[in-house]
């Protein structure tokens, strides 16, 4: 097997919310990512995902734990490591209007890079920004303009121009899709993919939408309030769920095929989401279980390989119970 | 299908793609010209900006129309309301009014300018360091900010006054000493608000510094704002020069301002009722100005405020 | 089954100082008795504002009704006054939003809000309204009602506070619930719950449904019949098997195409729509569409396509439904 180019082990990100409180938003998750795969996180909002991807990026620190790129902690970098890393992973992000500064010209937003780190390749500075422009499907006439003169779709495409410009190895998408009409949505998504393809990257796509997840995704990994729950490839995690969570989950996600939604299974996931700030004891989904034993609320489960290539933790499976 | 009007074969051919109206972006329009056409639309903002732009032509280009300048002495013609060639009169002194109310004018703008573009470099640096940075360094801005804010500004003026020459420079200073606190309140508030936005993360993932950060992100973003609090710290600048050299703190004689002009009226208030009705017409004049514009820049450059 | 709203040639325009958008632009359609209509399209399609305006919730200026006629009941209600529309909103019509925050008022207790609405429709005494609340939390699933009658809506999670404004708009028994977006802000487990609840009460109920939405994917779920809008106009209506399974135009195709379905196969790319929908503030004479459309005419760019019927229920506006119109097939394979 292939070194992975990420490798999260047991990161834990947590924020003090006042004196007496803190939010564990990340709890202890482990996962790796491998060159030239795309790799989704999955998890309804207040999971940790987002938090995730930020200090894997190094936006955040890590409260334990470490995060390696290319066998190098992110958090311990400096100098020379600390730009080269800052240039090799760049970030796509969800908020279309709020993921581009207002003031500047879409040169000046995808030459952002190229400005910093005084690259350009010996090629101008325009010569770049029309190449990204049109990589993306936009136009050199388009260079000039502010963002709000462009609608949401093409805003994202002028974000990933600018995660572009820095030739990165791999790419963090937070949500990039779900601010966007359903049919921009697969614009972007069909333009990820292309440069995907062309370039070799590597993606984490973070998402809550599990169909354009599991279209996208090599591996996905199911994550519920800090936790990593289920890790599988894609195909498996969705043919057989492991985690009543994710089966939940997936039962849930709406399809659009009334036939289907009339004669699929329903495991209805009960209940709400347990404050983050004061999470359940032992297993996290005990509480919206269907399962849920007496075990599941004394006993952490272990996050295990219950089948090859496929990671789960909970207690219906004997390996994840650590007597 | 039964449509009123005859349709042709001819017109159920395919279209090219190029024949296609493309996707028309929205028409250009850049922030300024934006606010621009909205303070224009504001009618009490216009006259202001016309009355500030009429006062300074007048300030400028008045003095020559008299021979006559603001600090010569001629006791014979002292307190004359009526005489030829000095379109406002003369005071106490024999001096010509008309020359000492523009040249006074020109002084406390000087001043009012300076103290503003002091409290701009000051109130940004500080307030964009604190809300930036947040956390310790800001809690230490932040008292330091309570402490100036909770001593009474004048107090603190006069203070200074007392240890500065008087002179169009230190009393600039001493005005921006206290001036900047609200400034750096200002650029706090909305840097703490921006510094979440989601480019701000996209320059970090970059690898920009915290100066490119605050200075090329935030602080242009931040542009608004600040131009709405310079337009309303010059009227008070003006206001408070005036004041000091009303209680005789401001410059010497024969150095006029438009403090000076109304202190020196208010004396022979009684008998010479004009020499305090023309600095104090120019002063209100100046006041109410830059307020009106400053209203209408505030609608202008930051439409949400609005109601 | 009996009409009880029936919408013809709405146009409603927003009308500022520099431009006016024209936001729709001729809707017709009718609701019956005891069914749930998705509207479906993308922001700015003119779905929520179309209910909106029906609903006078809109503020004119700078919104205004240009045209048409709304037969509640077969009484026109764009002719009637703000009193008697007050006495059909919430009473004859619920509406329920996307953001349960900005509907609540924050400072009330959910249970006084709930009997507030009763009391101004119904002779209840304030014990009578607020036993009924007490109920009404009960049949939309919150648990421990009678002390979460007492509490303010911030004490309510997200899902809870959609639960309660379901509650609120049932309160009444309304002939029709417009549902605008209400589980779009939901996570996907709290959606499905919701969803059930809705289907719920409308079999218990039998009022009639109003399901604004953009994900298709709920649609499936919830409507008996879809009505497909874009750029202010209905493009297609049909009953919800016409619609998914045989629908008729490239529009629809494209949005029904473009979502990825739990089965898809990763090696083909999404189709995806080109472009982005036109400005309201200009739209085109013809069809709105014709810039995205891949199989567009020379006549579509002239002339609005009028509405054809494919079946009874089954009504779409496009060119290529012509007779001298190249023949084109659903280019999505059918999935059945």
């Amino acid at each position: 097997m292939t070194k992975p180019i990420l490798e999260v082990k047991n990161l834990e990100k947590t924020f003090q919310i006042d004196r007496n409180r803190v939010l564990k938003a990340v709890d202890g998750i482990s996962f790796e990512v491998f060159p030239g795969e795309t790799f989704g996180l999955v998890g309804e909002s207040g999971c940790g995902k987002s938090t995730a991807g930020r200090t894997i990026i190094n936006l955040y620190d890590a409260s334990n734990g470490e995060v390696l790129f290319d066998g190098k902690n992110v958090h311990r970098l400096k100098g020379k490591n600390q730009k080269k890393f800052r240039r090799e992973m760049q970030m796509i992000f969800q908020d279309p209007y709020a993921s581009l500064n207002p003031r500047k010209t879409v040169m000046d937003i995808i030459a952002e890079g190229l400005d910093i780190h005084e690259i350009a390749n010996g090629r101008s500075r325009e010569e770049v920004v029309y190449e990204l422009l049109e990589t993306v499907g936009l136009n050199k006439s388009h260079a000039t303009r502010y963002p709000h003169e462009f609608s949401g779709g093409q805003r994202q495409r002028i974000g990933i121009a600018r995660a572009l410009a820095m030739e990165p190895k791999f790419i963090i998408a937070d949500e990039p899709i779900s601010a966007l009409d359903v049919s921009v949505q697969a614009q972007v998504v069909n333009l990820m993919r292309k440069l995907q393809k062309e370039k070799g990257l590597t993606y984490l796509f973070i998402a809550h939408d599990l169909s354009m997840v599991k279209y996208i995704s090599d591996r996905v990994g199911v994550m519920y309030l800090g936790r990593m729950a289920e890790l599988a490839d894609s195909e498996e995690l969705y043919d057989d769920p492991l985690h009543p969570y994710t089966q939940g989950l997936l039962s849930t996600a709406p399809i659009p095929d009334p036939v289907q939604a009339r004669q699929r299974e329903k495991i209805r996931i009960k209940g709400e989401l347990p404050s983050p700030l004061d999470p359940p004891s032992g297993c996290r989904f005990r509480t919206r279980c269907p399962h849920a034993m007496a075990v599941c609320a004394q006993v952490d489960p272990l996050w295990v390989e219950a089948k090859p290539n496929h990671w789960v933790a909970c207690h219906l499976y004997p390996k994840s119970n650590p007597q | 299908m039964n449509s009123t009007k005859k349709l042709q074969k001819s017109w159920f051919e395919p279209l090219a793609p190029s024949e296609k109206n493309s996707e028309v972006l929205a028409p250009q329009t850049g922030y300024w010209k934006d606010a621009w056409r909205r303070f224009k639309a504001n009618k009490g903002a216009l006259i202001g900006l016309v009355l500030i732009i009429l006062l300074l032509l007048i300030a400028f280009i008045g003095p020559l129309l008299n021979g006559f300048d603001y600090s010569t002495q001629n006791l014979s013609i002292s307190n004359q309301e009526h005489l030829s060639g000095h379109f406002l009169g003369t005071d106490s002194l024999g001096r010509d009014l008309w020359q000492r109310v523009w040249y006074g004018a020109k002084v406390s703008l000087l001043i009012a300018f300076i103290a503003a573009f002091l409290d701009v470099v000051i109130g940004v640096t500080f307030g964009g360091i604190s809300g930036y940075f947040g956390g310790r360094v800001d809690s230490v801005m932040q008292r330091i900010l309570e402490i100036m804010y909770s001593i009474p500004n004048i107090v603190v003026i006069i203070l200074l006054m007392m240890y500065l020459e008087p002179g169009i420079l230190p009393i600039a200073v001493a005005l921006a000493f206290t001036g900047w606190v609200p400034m750096a309140r200002v650029v706090r508030a909305q840097i703490l608000k921006l510094k979440t936005q989601e480019y701000v993360l996209a320059a970090r993932t970059m690898g920009a510094s915290h100066f490119r950060i605050l200075f090329k992100h935030l602080i242009p973003n931040v542009v608004g704002p600040i131009i709405i609090a310079v337009t309303f710290s010059i009227p008070s600048a003006i206001f408070f020069e005036a004041f000091l050299s009303f209680i005789g703190l401001g410059l010497r004689s024969p150095a006029a301002s438009l403090g000076i002009l109304v202190n020196d009226g208010y004396r022979t208030l009684q008998l010479f009722p004009y020499q305090l009705f023309w600095p104090a017409l120019v002063l209100c004049i100046i006041m109410l100005s830059f307020n009106l514009i400053g209203d209408g820049l505030r609608d202008a450059l930051d439409p949400k405020m609005k109601k | 089954m009996k009409p009880i709203l029936e919408v013809s040639d709405l146009h409603v325009t927003f009308r500022s100082e520099h431009h006016e958008v024209k936001a729709i632009r001729g809707v017709d359609f009718t609701i019956h008795e005891g069914e749930v209509v998705a509207f479906v399209g993308e922001s700015g399609s003119g779905k929520s504002v179309t209910f909106q305006s029906i609903m006078r919730l809109l503020p004119q200026p700078p919104a205004n009704i240009d045209k048409g006629t709304i037969l509640y009941n077969g009484r026109d209600i764009t002719k009637i006054s703000e009193t008697e529309m007050q006495k059909i909103r919430g009473k004859e019509i619920a509406m329920i939003f996307q953001d349960p925050m900005t509907s609540l008022n924050p400072t009330i207790r959910v249970g006084k809000q709930i009997a507030e609405s009763l009391m101004k429709h119904q002779k209840v005494t304030y014990q009578e309204a607020k036993d009924r609340a007490v109920e009404l939390l009960k049949m939309v699933g919150i648990p421990s009602p009678s002390e979460r009658v007492n509490q303010y809506p911030h004490q309510f999670s997200g899902g809870m506070r959609q639960r309660a404004m379901i509650a609120m708009a049932l309160a009444c028994s309304p002939k029709l619930l417009i549902a605008d977006e209400p589980t779009t802000a939901l996570d996907v487990t709290i959606q499905a719950q919701i969803i059930d609840l809705l289907k719920d009460l409308q079999t218990d109920t039998g009022s009639s449904i109003v399901f604004i939405t953009h994900d298709l994917g709920v649609v499936a779920e919830i409507a008996d019949r879809v009505a497909v809008m874009y750029a202010g106009k209905i493009v297609e209506t049909g009953t919800l098997d016409e619609i998914f399974y045989n629908p008729r135009h490239p529009y629809t195709w494209g949005l029904l195409a473009s979502m990825p379905r739990l089965d898809q196969t990763r090696d083909q790319d999404l189709a995806s729509i080109p472009g982005s929908p036109p400005s309201l503030v200009n739209p085109p004479v013809g069809c709105p569409f014709t810039a995205r459309c891949p199989y567009a005419m020379k006549i579509c760019q002239e002339q609005m396509p009028e509405t054809t019927k494919a079946s009874d229920s089954h009504q779409v506006a496009c060119w290529l439904q012509h007779p001298d119109s190249p023949k084109v097939e659903n280019p999505i394979v059918s999935r059945r």
